[in-house]
């Protein structure tokens, strides 16, 4: 039994929470923190924030957030954007994250990524992979969807797991804000080649898309943003379509008494 | 007044913790200095990361014979994710490295294959999952779980596992993909949690609560 985690993914251009359409054309919609409080109290199983300029103009915002957020959380919370050295991982562990993602860093100098796991444990490393489809393949992109790298995403995922990655945060660029469902054959890709966790990100427009993440994708968890953002659905609602699609998920009513030795 | 020592061995998020406890009324110090552990009316010993660095990170300050030595004393201990690891006799993580010895046992890698023997199981396990009762428990009153109901979900996030010698140091276990993984273990005044209290929402806190007034 692995219970698929469900994420609030909250895209941050200090001070507002703002959403886009395939990391493009912002709206703002309003303090982040009172959105992540709000998903804490439904009963969220992660935050992710991410820093969705700081990798561009080379500052660093998010401290002050993470600090609020995490006197009233007591779920993970993981920071993605602009990090560049594992002293800019040591100030956001320190402000209080649980876990960094790491995109633009790792394809410039990929030593980064082994790096963090060697000095705060594996778990606590997220390679964040932005894939964009050319053709059969995915490549990895970095600046927020905008930069392309040459390199492979499947073959850029499998490294990352060598290199010391607890997690693969996983987003299509392609779907990121169209509410058109997860990548899947993306998903299907990665998760075939790698052991360690993979969150789906980039998509999400409904409880159905969560279940094929799963399901056909893969997927070990669901990063989600408008669908939350814009309330088209709750977390009690998702919690009941996996169920009932037979997803194990966190309160599911299914405590399983037989523990193999 | 609750007054909790936090033992502070260099980890960089010592704050969560902190947050945690103060957010049940404790009174919450963090500390490297041996003598104030040793004093301390109760201690909490956190830990992310690898099991033989948290050693020498504990020993290089003294703060392994002052841990050791309060527990004798009946210092309540509350041992979290590699604190509740390195409670223990020895560690299998990157070659063999001894521990506390506060209890028997050691720590092993989480398998990766599944049961059946076909599967293969995801490790790090991350995640929420179901506390639940070892086979030889029905409740949870004489630890800090009272007032958990059995089948409560916890976060987890680890790859090694820690293996009590006598399995009634077992309080709580998770089903991980088939594989018995023990969430909770202790005797007397120790405790050791795998998963993480301070992230495990309205319920971990209930965890810490507990502990705080016991």
């Amino acid at each position: 039994m692995r219970n698929v985690r469900l994420i609030a993914r909250l895209d941050v251009k200090a001070p507002n929470l703002v959403k886009g359409i395939q990391f493009e054309g912002l709206r703002k919609l309003g303090d982040p923190n009172d959105f992540a409080l709000r998903y804490y109290q439904d009963g969220i199983d992660e935050i992710y924030y991410e820093d969705i300029v700081a990798s561009l103009y080379e500052r660093n915002s998010l401290l002050d957030i993470i600090e609020k957020t995490t006197r009233d959380i007591f779920v993970p919370v993981t920071i993605g954007g602009g990090l560049r050295s594992v002293d800019d991982v040591a100030a956001v562990l320190r402000a209080g994250a649980d876990k960094v993602a790491i995109n633009t860093a790792a394809i410039k100098n990929s030593n980064i990524i082994s790096d963090i796991a060697l000095r705060f444990g594996s778990q606590c490393m997220v390679l964040s992979i932005q894939a964009k489809r050319q053709g059969e393949t995915w490549e990895a992109y970095f600046d927020n969807g905008r930069e392309h790298s040459g390199i492979d995403a499947v073959q850029w995922a499998e490294q990352g797991q060598a290199l010391g990655a607890g997690e693969i945060l996983l987003t299509s660029v392609d779907r990121e804000g169209t509410g058109k469902g997860f990548d899947l054959e993306l998903l299907k890709a990665v998760s075939d080649r790698v052991d360690i966790p993979i969150i789906a990100s980039g998509g999400m427009g409904c409880a159905q898309d969560l279940g094929d993440a799963v399901t056909a994708g893969g997927a070990d968890a669901v990063a989600m943003a408008h669908v939350l953002h814009y309330g088209i659905c709750s977390l009690s609602e998702l919690r009941e379509a996996c169920q009932s699609q037979g997803i194990p998920v966190r309160h599911g009513l299914h405590v399983d008494n037989e523990c193999a030795a | 007044m609750n007054f909790v020592t936090v033992i502070d061995y260099g980890i960089v998020n010592l704050g969560n913790i902190v947050r945690g406890l103060e957010r049940v009324g404790a009174r919450v110090c963090a500390s490297a200095d041996p003598d104030k552990v040793f004093q301390a009316d109760r201690l909490v010993l956190p830990g992310v990361g690898a099991f033989a660095a948290g050693m020498a990170e504990l020993s290089s300050r003294s703060l392994d014979r002052a841990v050791t030595e309060a527990v004798q004393t009946g210092t309540p201990l509350l041992g979290i994710c590699l604190g509740m690891q390195m409670l223990l006799d020895h560690s299998e993580e990157n070659g063999s490295h001894r521990g506390l010895g506060i209890l028997a046992g050691g720590v092993k890698a989480i398998p990766r294959e599944g049961v059946d023997g076909s599967r293969r199981r995801k490790v790090p396990h991350i995640g929420w999952n179901a506390l639940q009762y070892p086979p030889h428990r029905s409740h949870w009153q004489d630890s800090c779980l009272a007032g958990i109901q059995h089948g409560e979900f916890c976060y987890f996030v680890h790859s090694y596992m820690a293996v009590p010698e006598n399995p009634a140091h077992i309080l709580a276990q998770c089903n991980y993909e088939g594989l018995a993984v023990n969430a909770a273990i202790g005797r007397d005044n120790v405790t050791g949690l795998q998963f993480h209290p301070e992230r495990s929402g309205p319920e971990g806190l209930k965890i810490l609560e507990q502990f705080v007034r016991n």
